[in-house]
């Protein structure tokens, strides 16, 4: 690829995260550069989401570091920032059990995304002028926009939770766009989707990443996917990273078979 | 189908009036008087009684049949019942602007149309459309279960009382003040509960709404304690002097245009970004937050707005019974205030107008019933909350215009 040579946006030195007694994530290295598809794997229990909820700030991780490359070229240490800051700086992400807001329209949904990058306060809002106007304008049709990006725009005033459930996928990935992320996290998009509807997203995320230049960092079952989208990938299992490498490193990987399959303890 | 329901329901009445009978028979059947040692066997009321329950569990099964049959959304409230004729009648601009005019018409001519006593009541209702409208933020649009709400409003009334007390300050003077200290308490109130949710966050409101009763009830040097204080001057107007009753349609007016300007806020608050972060924090804090709201703020100013408008009442309230104490101020009110957002519809403005005026004038309109009208009153919400959980009148979500044309990339 020519993107490897690119800068990192997000770097992970070391992390590790401790529940009480319990090492959720050991000395975990894990990095994304510019432009590039990233899939973290392995096995149920691997520790993939609590990695996501450490870089996000959801989780303040014990040791480590957490640098994340913003677009205006800043490098800043994130661990245990806010969430919403973490998300502000550029680093959105979607949810492996879909977390939308269930009462609110599929546009709204995505309005909600603009909230970070617009200031309308208090007075802005009763007054409503002009400059309130044109911001709230602005936010619904750029909402509108991302709700074609992926297909929802035939449903933008309909409730979140009257989507199917393929659409509401989709739905959270055009929430985080709407960020304007530079790192988009996506916690197993594909989980649930048939066949179909998984090669569809693929392609979405590919186009995705071209249009908006950003990176993506994901967490994914489906192999299929995982191989012919990922640039790199890396493999967890017991809370550690065990080999990372390019798709055909990975699938080649004794290591990694032997995560998936198990081993075999007797001849 | 039909019939095979509506059999199942009689013998379901059937046996529901039976069993009523039998429990209350000790009651409603046998007196005992012990003065004349004799017993009375009232058996007519037993068949009252049989008559009355079945009737009325008939009436009960059947409108449940109706419920479950007609919207099988009505249980969800996230999903869209398909909006009913008259709620479409009503949204039909020409039937609802003259019918707005209408409203607004008589609103004014009331206190020439009615009696003072007529005007008083009304006041309070009007009193109590704002502080529905301000709780609804709070509870209605950020989902923060606050039941210390009274407190706030406690804190103005008491703000103007006082300072009317040590310093002669006037109702104007003090209206603002009541507005910034209210939102001050909330804020105050805000920041030890941004953690907790639920019933946690309930509990705690709970008990700092008991804490503000507390203080002023036992703190006879600041407050005068549980006897209050009295002759609070009533709005001035340009230091013109003015009977009892020229001052009850004067505060008509001012809390009418006090309506009138909270309803306009929150109606704009409510589909502003402010408003969406409210939503979705009552949605969901977790993706709100990952989503770049600063959950802190969005709860405090939550907080701090609903409490803003009870600091604004608590003034016009003191102002409006020049006397106050503490016993206006008990968790009953704060219940009362939550059942009028519950009742209807959380975080749908027409709604909480709508269950003020019917919490407020029901108990004053059913005097007729005397003794039967808390019991009534207690029946009616129970029948809105099974027939209706949503609230009286929904929220519904704005459907905003899109300009098609492609815009700018995000």
């Amino acid at each position: 690829m020519s993107e490897m040579n690119s800068a990192a946006v997000l770097a992970v030195r070391n992390m590790s995260m401790n529940f009480g007694g319990l090492r959720a994530l050991s000395d975990v290295d894990l990095e994304v550069r510019a432009g590039e598809v990233v899939a973290l794997i392995g096995p149920n229990g691997a520790g993939k989401t609590t990695f996501f909820n450490c870089i996000t700030g959801i989780y303040t991780p014990t040791e480590g570091e957490i640098l994340a490359t913003a677009r205006d070229g800043k490098t800043h240490r994130i661990n245990g920032m806010r969430t919403n800051l973490v998300c502000e700086l550029g680093m959105a992400r979607t949810f492996q059990n879909i977390r939308l807001f269930p009462s609110m329209t599929a546009l709204e949904n995505v309005m909600i995304g603009r909230h970070c990058r617009t200031k309308e306060g208090i007075f802005g809002a009763i007054v409503r002028g002009p400059g309130t106007r044109r911001e709230e304008q602005h936010v619904v049709d750029t909402s509108y926009h991302l709700l074609q990006k992926v297909g929802l725009e035939q449903v933008a005033d309909e409730y979140a939770s009257n989507l199917p459930y393929g659409a509401q996928r989709r739905l959270e990935i055009a929430r985080a766009l709407a960020t304007e992320p530079f790192l988009l996290l996506l916690d197993e998009p594909a989980a649930g989707m048939n066949p179909q509807e998984t090669l569809e997203l693929k392609e979405m995320v590919i186009q995705i990443r071209h249009e908006f230049a950003v990176s993506v960092l994901l967490i994914e079952h489906d192999m299929k996917m995982v191989m012919s989208l990922s640039d790199r990938i890396y493999v967890m299992e017991y809370g550690r990273v065990i080999s990372t490498g390019t798709p055909a490193e990975i699938s080649a990987d004794p290591q990694v078979i032997r995560a998936y399959l198990g081993e075999e303890t007797d001849a | 189908m039909a019939s095979q329901q509506l059999a199942k329901n009689f013998k379901q009445s059937v046996v529901a009036a039976l069993w009523l009978s039998f429990l209350t028979m000790p009651l409603m059947v046998i007196r005992v008087d012990t003065v004349e040692k004799t017993i009375t066997w009232r058996w007519m009321h037993l068949l009252w009684m049989l008559v009355g329950s079945f009737v009325l569990a008939l009436v009960w099964y059947f409108l449940m049949d109706r419920r479950d049959r007609g919207g099988a959304n009505d249980g969800n409230l996230n999903t869209e019942a398909a909006p009913s004729r008259f709620s479409i009648w009503l949204n039909n601009p020409r039937v609802a602007r003259p019918l707005m005019a209408f409203g607004l018409l008589f609103a004014v001519a009331f206190p020439f149309l009615f009696s003072m006593y007529q005007t008083n009541i009304l006041i309070s209702a009007l009193i109590y459309v704002v502080l529905g409208l301000g709780l609804n933020i709070t509870v209605g649009l950020a989902g923060l279960l606050d039941l210390g709400y009274v407190a706030f409003y406690a804190v103005g009334a008491y703000a103007y009382a006082l300072l009317n007390y040590h310093f002669h300050l006037g109702f104007w003077a003090v209206l603002p003040l009541g507005g910034i200290l209210g939102a001050f308490f909330g804020i105050l109130l805000g920041f030890p509960v941004l953690r907790l949710r639920g019933d946690y966050l309930a509990i705690v409101t709970l008990g700092f709404g008991e804490i503000v009763r507390l203080v002023l009830q036992n703190w006879d040097a600041f407050s005068f304690g549980p006897s209050g204080i009295s002759n609070i001057a009533r709005p001035g107007f340009f230091g013109v002097t003015y009977s009892v009753s020229q001052a009850t349609t004067y505060i008509y007016y001012i809390m009418l245009a006090f309506v009138l300007l909270t309803i306009f806020v929150t109606a704009r608050l409510k589909d502003s970004r402010i408003g969406r972060a409210w939503l979705a924090l009552r949605e969901d804090e977790i993706a709100c937050q990952a989503m770049g709201i600063d959950n802190t703020k969005a709860k405090l100013l939550a907080f701090a707005m609903g409490a803003t408008f009870a600091g604004f009442m608590g003034v016009v309230f003191a102002a409006k019974t020049t006397f106050i104490n503490p016993a206006s101020f008990t968790f009953m009110e704060s219940a009362m205030i939550l059942a009028i957002v519950v009742l209807g519809g959380m975080g749908s403005i027409p709604g909480v107008i709508l269950g003020a005026f019917l919490l407020m004038l029901m108990p004053e309109y059913m005097r007729a019933f005397s003794q039967y009208r808390m019991l009534l009153f207690g029946a009616t919400m129970i029948v809105v909350m099974v027939f209706r959980p949503q609230g009286l009148i929904k929220a519904r979500r704005k459907i905003y215009k899109v300009n098609t044309k492609p815009a700018g990339q995000a």
